[in-house]
């Protein structure tokens, strides 16, 4: 049978039978995939600790027609020790992970996904900011990677330069007064100000934010996600801000 | 596919964790060659179980009357309670015979990818058992995986302020294994709960 060999990101496991477990990872090359990891649950399992989610990890699987079967792994970050550590971390984190499920498909692969998992994860597991901003920022570019870049700054609809004072989830972001749809909220200069850094990366506005504007950004990141991936995340709720 | 009672049989078998299709057929065949009496055994097992068998008021450990054994033995020392997953491993703990207090039995760990929260387990039970004082140590014994350790983390911040010692069950090396065959986590693990020897 073919083997393989990857970097991949451990998304969530499911137990199988009676010491097995079912793996899906998201890997560099390959996009996403569930393989088999034999005997992991069992005390004496040799990888059963590189295995657990949020693990970045050198895997070696042999093709199944069903399932593929975990024959090696290395482990090349166990960030997901370090963020079991931190409850807060640990509910951003496994958000994150579950997006990633949605956001990815089988067997195609989204290298640049993986790679802003991979660092949203060591930003986690690091302590480098607040895991709700991490989770924010991850959100918003993970978006961006699948086709929904949300704007703030110019308008969503029509493109005429901003700021502006509206924001509207169905237009894809901020919308100017003659384009503003009915319904549409009204954030502070200051949410629209961090949610762009957010998603351009400047963590020196993002980490000077006010707690009330985070608040404000986080509420629109989870109704535009849920919005474009057209499900609930089950783990948004149990998400724990400072 | 076979006739009526048969198929019942092998699809009800077949509901089971861990039962696939081939294994529900070749239980249905082997419970169809035993005599009545054993069948019946098992059948009286089975309602049994789920006319009897409730979880106790105190622990949450599966019991046949309103608190299990363990909370009913007044030999149990009461100054220390476990805190497990599941009931699975209160027997698991209680096989080793090195811990001889009482157990709280979560019904699971957080995890949030499955929508489970804190307040979907026996978190809130455990409060009113620390109140009145006699308890000086919680050991945490959740599952040494993702999930069980982030459990942890959270009960441990929850009873910080409590007023009694948070403990957490020892991860590291499995007695009878080769050192060389350790994962990077565990042996991390080893090595920040090494202790001192006294020869």
């Amino acid at each position: 049978m073919p083997l393989y060999r990857d970097e991949a990101i451990v998304l969530r496991t499911h137990k199988l039978g009676e010491a097995d477990r079912i793996i899906t990872m998201l890997t560099r090359t390959r996009g996403r995939v569930r393989a088999v990891a034999k005997g992991v649950r069992r005390t004496k399992s040799r990888f059963g600790s590189r295995l657990e989610p949020g693990m970045v990890i050198d895997v070696q699987c042999y093709e199944g027609r069903n399932l593929d079967t975990v024959t090696q792994v290395e482990t090349l970050a166990p960030y997901g020790d370090a963020i079991a550590r931190d409850y807060a971390a640990y509910t951003c984190a496994t958000s994150m992970l579950e997006t990633a499920l949605q956001l990815t498909e089988e067997h195609e692969p989204q290298t640049q996904q993986y790679l802003l998992l991979a660092g949203a994860l060591r930003s986690l597991a690091e302590h480098s900011h607040d895991p709700g901003l991490v989770l924010d920022a991850y959100l918003l570019r993970s978006l961006a990677v699948a086709g929904w870049a949300p704007s703030f700054v110019d308008c969503a609809r029509c493109g005429a330069t901003g700021p502006h004072r509206a924001f509207n989830v169905q237009a894809g972001g901020a919308v100017c007064s003659i384009c503003r749809p009915p319904g549409s909220s009204a954030p502070a200069p200051e949410t629209f100000a961090l949610l762009a850094s957010l998603l351009a990366g400047d963590w020196e506005v993002a980490d000077a934010s006010d707690d009330r504007f985070r608040r404000q950004g986080n509420g629109l990141v989870s109704a535009f996600l849920q919005w474009h991936i057209e499900r609930g995340l089950r783990s948004l709720r149990l998400v724990e801000r400072a | 596919m076979y006739e009526g009672a048969v198929q019942d049989l092998i699809d009800e078998l077949g509901r089971l964790p861990g039962v696939g299709p081939k294994s529900a057929q070749r239980i249905a065949f082997h419970l169809l060659q035993q005599d009545s009496e054993d069948v019946n055994r098992l059948v009286t097992a089975l309602t049994e179980v789920k006319a009897k068998v409730r979880f106790c008021e105190v622990c949450g450990n599966v019991a046949q009357a309103e608190r299990c054994r363990i909370c009913a033995d007044p030999r149990r020392d009461q100054t220390s309670i476990c805190v497990v997953e599941e009931p699975k491993d209160v027997v698991a703990i209680e096989r080793t015979r090195e811990f001889r207090g009482t157990y709280h039995v979560l019904g699971g760990a957080i995890s949030p990818i499955d929508g489970i929260g804190p307040d979907d387990l026996r978190v809130r039970e455990l409060m009113p058992r620390l109140a009145s004082g006699e308890v000086q140590e919680v050991i945490i014994a959740t599952d040494p995986n993702l999930e069980g350790e982030a459990t942890a983390t959270y009960l441990s911040r929850l009873l910080r302020d409590v007023g009694v010692t948070v403990t957490r069950l020892a991860s590291g090396l499995p007695v009878g294994g080769d050192l060389e065959y350790a994962d990077e986590v565990t042996l991390g693990r080893a090595f920040e709960g090494r202790r001192q020897v006294n020869a």
